[in-house]
């Protein structure tokens, strides 16, 4: 065991892979010499060389379209896209091709490939450089969308991430980055796409967050048992496609009352999904209406008025508090 | 501080050695063997017949929308024909005589212009990808195909076609750049048919010539005359071989034009004149090629009347296909079906078993089926 901030960890987990498979190689701007902007991919390129990290010139659509080529020949390229804001600029190579070529060719080809991507607020960033998209990527079938909320479990989705078979968007969030240390093991670990994990267990509410909300969560969680003595049981979902419906629709099946946490706008954001899959799946268990703590549905305020429209703990501990007294 | 002109040395040729009136360069004339002539020939008549044919059959509502190539035979055949099978070649959505060349059946094209997703399956072993719709999208995966050939050791050339229009895209441009900052073993055959749907090429860029384009990327670009299946495969047999020496990434301007319509949805009249269309078909490639052939006697006697043959056969196949099982949709949409697509899959499946006709009992005769374009009955509707 090492304790490894989230850079860090990310970091482990591609050095591992490339030493473990030649087909995988990384691609984006600045990831080589410089070693990405975020660090990520620091000293990679001093162990694999310029042809497996690759400085690439500066245009999203190329660096994912060409990986589309790579993977299609059958490499594993892990891009890197400086910030979620830019990915815009290579989204129809995301939706158009690498997220549907396998249904294309009826199964003759397909993209294993990773797009990870640095996204959300709290770093005092400027525009395009704060902002939460998943829903963009939650929305396309074919593509999987992971977002980890710590060190370890960064580590080990990315490690699947590289391996899974089809195209998956790696969301890390920013301010998670040098947040918190966490023991990782040296060895290689792997944890399965698509399953929530229960962050902690309680009865009377369930808490669902996701990337940097999970701490916000975990916080609100902990007022709320100290001040109102109620016990939030917090779902971390670490993927939002495919979405782990069964471990959400148990929990709440047991708590009978929920309230999502994301820093995307609130409207068809994550939150209405989950909130959908719930009336579905858990419709007679329901003790109130579903909460949704998320961002205003403007365009990006600045970083001084950020606070006001990202989630925050007294924004979910109030919900929760309503969702509760129902 | 003195101002002064840099040594740049650009410079374009422009290439053709049998003209419209059947003058042949014999300095230029590409060595190609008589096999390969006639077999040239073969697949351009193949691409022009099945081309008329595909019109009839989306006219009749038994194919959709699809793109003809009438008029630029030449381009594509002469470009595919100096790929070997462990190369790559990238179409866009106008390749049909390309296709054909690398052994896309018949039928199988026609599967894809029904709107079927076989359609678009390459064999096992083949190294081309589908059509792709997206203008210039392609491009990027052609370079991709090409870096991984490159860093895998293998002398695969990859071979990408597009059109002048997609010359206006930035992922054309994006694709441009990398190929030449990484010097890698593709081909860019860009089939300068003079149109974009209603869009002139005047409209589309200021540039001369499209060829030009790659000297600003570092390497070399020539416009060829792309009637001239000749001049396009001395020029495509030029670039694969640089590409196989290592010696990066050629764009190819074949200078030709769009004899029909931009797809069946399009109407020519509302854009241009007749007087344009005939001075081209004047260019016709299958013309000048066919008489070049007769010269050295390698034309074959019926060939259209086999080639239609093999068309009306290959049409029989693809009539007689069963209808697309629906329920195959969710199979390819990931590896392995997540639990939301098992559940879709099965309320899918749900609906068609109580929606579907009862079957005929013993020794009942089947209905016939709904002609197509015939409203059906309620019961079929969702
Ligand atoms: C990105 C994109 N924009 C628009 C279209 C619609 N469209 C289809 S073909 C076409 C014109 C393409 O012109 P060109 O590249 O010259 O190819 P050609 O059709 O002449 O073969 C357009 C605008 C498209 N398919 N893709
Ligand atoms: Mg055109």
């Amino acid at each position: 065991m090492v304790k490894l901030n989230m850079v860090k960890a990310l970091n482990l987990a591609l050095l591992q892979e490339m030493e473990r498979d030649p087909d995988v190689l990384v691609l984006g701007e600045d990831v080589g010499v410089d070693g990405g902007v975020f660090r990520v991919t620091e000293d990679l390129h001093r162990t694999f060389g310029g042809k497996r990290v690759i400085d690439s010139p500066l245009a999203e659509a190329a660096i994912v379209g060409t990986a589309v080529g790579m993977a299609l020949y059958g490499l594993k390229p892990v891009c890197e896209i400086q910030f979620s804001g830019f990915a815009f600029q290579c989204f129809h190579q995301i939706e158009n091709h690498a997220a549907r070529y396998r249904q294309r060719t009826q199964g003759r080809f397909h993209c294993q490939m990773v797009v990870r991507m640095p996204y959300g607020g709290g770093v005092r960033a400027l525009e395009h450089h704060s902002e939460s998209e998943e829903q963009f990527y939650a929305q396309v079938p074919g593509l999987k969308l992971v977002v980890p909320s710590g060190p370890r479990n960064a580590r080990a989705l990315l490690v699947s991430a590289i391996r899974d078979p089809d195209p998956v968007i790696f969301f890390e969030a920013k301010a998670l980055y040098h947040a918190h240390k966490e023991e990782v093991p040296e060895e290689t670990e792997a944890l399965p796409i698509g399953q929530a994990r229960v962050a902690q267990e309680g009865r009377d509410l369930t808490l669902i967050a996701y990337g940097a909300m999970v701490r916000v969560a975990l916080e609100a969680a902990e007022v709320l048992r100290a001040e109102d003595g109620a016990e939030a049981e917090v779902i971390d979902l670490l993927t939002l496609s495919p979405l782990d419906r069964e471990t959400l629709v148990g929990s709440v099946a047991k708590t009978g009352r929920a309230v999502v946490v994301h820093e995307a706008p609130r409207s068809f954001g994550p939150g209405a999904e989950i909130a959908a899959s719930l009336m579905e799946g858990a419709f007679l268990a329901l003790e109130a209406p579903i909460r949704r703590v998320a961002a205003v549905d403007v365009p990006w305020v600045g970083f001084a008025r950020e606070k006001a429209s990202v989630p925050d703990v007294p924004r979910v501990v109030a919900a929760a508090r309503e969702t509760l007294a129902f | 501080m003195p101002r002064t002109p840099l040594d740049l040395r650009l410079s374009v040729d422009h290439l053709s050695i049998l003209d419209s009136d059947g003058n042949l360069d014999t300095a230029l004339e590409p060595d190609i063997a008589a096999g390969d002539l006639k077999r040239m020939y073969r697949t351009m008549v193949l691409g022009r017949r099945l081309d008329e044919r595909m019109v009839r059959l989306q006219r009749q509502g038994r194919i959709g929308t699809f793109a003809p190539i009438k008029g630029q035979e030449a381009s594509q055949i002469g470009a595919v024909a100096t790929l070997r099978r462990e190369d790559w070649m990238v179409p866009s959505f106008r390749e049909t005589a390309a296709m054909l060349w690398r052994g896309w059946p018949i039928e199988q094209l026609l599967a894809f212009f029904a709107g079927r997703l076989e359609g678009g399956r390459p064999a096992p072993d083949q190294r081309d990808l589908p059509i792709t719709i997206p203008v210039a999208t392609q491009l990027p995966h052609a370079v991709g195909l090409a870096y991984a050939a490159q860093y895998r050791g293998d002398d695969a050339v990859v071979m990408a076609f597009f059109g002048d229009g997609a010359t206006s895209e930035g992922d054309f441009h994006e694709a441009m750049n990398f190929a030449g900052v990484w010097h890698v073993p593709v081909v860019l055959v860009c089939q300068n048919n003079q149109w974009a749907i209603s869009v002139p090429i005047k409209k589309q860029t200021h540039s001369r010539t499209l060829a030009q384009k790659a000297l600003a990327y570092g390497f070399p670009g020539i416009q060829v005359d792309g009637n001239d299946v000749l001049a396009v495969y001395a020029a495509s047999r030029e670039a694969v071989l640089r590409a196989q020496a290592g010696e990066g990434p050629t764009l190819i301007e074949c200078v030709t034009y769009r004899l029909g319509v931009h797809t069946t949805a399009d109407d020519p009249t509302k854009y241009r004149s007749e007087a344009e269309v005939r001075e081209w078909e004047r260019k016709d490639p299958l013309t000048r090629f066919g008489a070049y052939l007769e010269k050295k006697t390698l034309l074959e006697p019926g060939l259209e009347e086999e080639l239609d043959a093999e068309i009306a056969r290959a049409v029989a196949v693809f009539e007689s296909l069963p209808p697309a099982d629906p329920l195959t949709m969710f199979e390819h949409a990931y590896g392995e079906l997540p639990a939301h697509l098992r559940a879709q899959r099965q309320e899918v499946g749900e609906r068609l078993a109580r929606t579907a006709p009862d079957p005929p009992a013993a020794g009942e005769p089947l209905p016939p089926p709904p002609m197509r374009g015939q409203r059906k009955t309620s019961r079929w509707s969702n």
